[in-house]
């Protein structure tokens, strides 16, 4: 089976968010960069199916040349190699279109991805690249097995979900518990540093949204506080002061 | 040139969040001088559909075909994407939620239309220069975006606009495409759906749970206090790993986000990443026995205290009041 995971590099999710050039550009200065979540949940799962069944994973980042500590970590976790398109990931469409160009030269049995990235949350790369090769896409996905050229697959609907068999290949965005998170050993991450990392430049030119500028939400006041033994003032206050209830 | 908005129905009901989506797609089509028209795809009665009309579209296209009854993301793209052309819509609008995210990222595909998710207040500009607000670094900042496709997509989060119903009903109208064969492709094996729970993402109002709720036997005192106020209950990441809650109601980074008028958290510290799934909400209660749990730093109101005796009395007060 060949896994094709669509993996994102994004501020830590303890990062402070801040920006700078007029509020046009994300300020990078001291943010640790890590593989998305979700993006984790998937390349861990690949993992485990080439595990069980053989086969390989191949690591997909749209991104600049400092996205490279991510896809190694990628590697180190596991993937067999990696392929980085040479552009800034700005806009979901055409994130899409570089997938799509890539997954066309291969054929690829599954393209996971996290259900979103953890900067833009869009959510919407996975239906996209489905929709740009003619394959089904399904998400979130929160428990994936194949069993020869079926996809067993559960996914999180609005308030439960749904379990579905669906024939490979497919395009899934994935969330937790689809897989538990794996941390790269020593010889993972020896063995990463020589596995192949192809670098290819993007095709086309479809951005169709643009980020005008960025904000911060305003600073939040101060906690009221309540004594507790007086918690029913809380209940007065939500009504007739913040006019909630 | 109109705004199409797709709404999403629940055995047979428009949902809450569809029908501010609908409040939410008139007032773009005000903004462009236009018309709005509402999908909706499955059963229902035209007495239910009509109602969208309260909220601001003269018409809405109703595609029953028995195929559509079960929600399918592709699918229902596919039709989406039929009514997107005879009514020469230039801006849909669907609002977020677990179905709504795959249809709009299906149509964004197919139309070649520039998506832009998780919209939290109205555009402004002009047909040509519509720009929107969005969400992004999970409710830690916002992103004043344009679309620059000819057609545009909009998903809107809970809250987003403020509906105001009016007494106006829509005319209902058949809607038929031919289904594509190849959006059948998956077969549902299952469902599993609590039933008669409003949605977290719906909710205007939500009661949530942490570790220092101490063990699923003690989720009582904090039903209660939901039921009294009509809310719905989530719990932190902790909470659904021990298994002590349902997946489903994992609130925070990697669960669903939130943004509801009202989030009260029970034993929950506020880790950053639960933080950032609820700080789109309007008000922020926190309970706990800690005073340095972070998550006061982010609350409109606090107590400090023992939520076993502070959840009890708040019930009683909201009951007592009437």
């Amino acid at each position: 089976m060949k896994i094709l995971v669509c993996v994102t590099s994004v501020p830590d999710t303890t990062a402070k968010i801040s920006f700078t050039d007029g509020d046009t550009k994300f300020n990078k200065a001291g943010v640790q960069y890590i593989t998305g979540p979700y993006d984790d949940y998937a390349l861990s799962r690949a993992i485990e199916l080439k595990e069980q069944s053989g086969g390989t994973v191949t690591v997909l980042n749209v991104g600049e040349a400092d996205s490279e500590p991510v896809i190694r970590k990628c590697l180190a976790i596991g993937a067999d190699d990696a392929i980085r398109v040479n552009a800034e990931p700005t806009d979901a469409f055409f994130v899409a279109e570089q997938i799509a160009a890539i997954a066309k030269e291969e054929t690829y049995d599954l393209i996971l991805m996290g259900r979103e990235s953890i900067d833009f949350n869009g959510g919407q790369v996975h239906g996209i690249v489905g929709e740009l090769l003619g394959l089904p896409s399904y998400s979130p996905v929160m428990k994936l097995d194949v069993d020869g050229k079926t996809a067993k697959i559960a996914r999180e609907i609005e308030g439960g979900k749904e379990t579905l068999e669906a024939s490979l290949p497919l395009v899934l965005g994935c969330q937790e518990p689809i897989a538990e998170w794996k941390i790269p050993n020593m010889r993972g991450i020896m063995s990463a540093r020589t596995k192949p990392l192809k670098v290819v430049e993007p095709v086309g030119n479809h951005t169709l949204t643009r980020v005008q500028k960025y904000e911060l939400p305003p600073p939040k006041g101060a906690c009221k506080l309540i004594p507790a033994d007086q918690a029913e003032t809380l209940i007065k206050l939500l009504r007739t002061e913040a006019k909630v209830l | 040139m109109s705004v199409l908005i797709f709404t999403e129905l629940d055995n047979g009901s428009l949902r809450r969040s569809s029908l501010e989506a609908v409040f939410f797609g008139a007032e773009v089509a005000k903004l462009l001088g236009t018309t709005a028209t509402a999908l909706a795809i499955g059963p229902a009665e035209n007495s239910e559909l009509e109602l969208a009309g309260n909220y601001g579209t003269a018409k809405v296209l109703h595609a029953s075909d028995v195929r559509l009854a079960q929600a399918n993301s592709m699918a229902y793209a596919s039709t989406l994407a039929a009514a997107v052309e005879q009514v020469g819509a230039k801006v849909v609008i669907i609002a977020k939620s677990a179905l709504g995210d795959a249809v709009a990222a299906r149509l964004a595909g197919k139309l070649k239309a520039g998506l832009v998710s998780n919209v939290v207040e109205l555009p402004d500009g002009d047909a040509s220069n519509l720009r929107v607000k969005r969400s992004i670094y999970t409710g830690k900042a916002f992103a004043v975006t344009e679309m620059t496709s000819e057609i545009k997509i909009i998903t809107i989060r809970k809250n987003a606009v403020a509906p105001e119903a009016s007494e106006t009903k829509a005319e209902v109208e058949a809607f038929s495409t031919t289904p594509n064969e190849q959006d059948f492709a998956a077969k549902v094996t299952g469902v599993e759906k609590a039933d008669g729970e409003v949605p977290l993402t719906e909710a205007d109002i939500i009661v949530s749970g942490g570790r220092g709720m101490k063990g699923p036997e003690n989720w009582g005192i904090l039903e209660d206090f939901a039921h009294a106020l009509h809310a719905a209950t989530g719990c932190s990441k902790p909470v659904s790993d021990l298994d002590w809650r349902p997946h489903h109601e994992h609130i925070g980074q990697t669960g669903i986000k939130v943004s509801p008028n009202l989030y009260v958290a029970c034993g929950i510290s506020g880790a950053i990443q639960h933080l950032a799934g609820v700080n789109g909400s309007k008000v922020i209660v926190v309970i706990n026995k800690d005073p340095e749990a972070p998550f006061f730093k982010a609350a409109d109101y606090g107590i400090v205290g023992d939520v076993f005796e502070v959840l009890p009395r708040l019930t009683k007060a909201v009951q007592s009041a009437g």
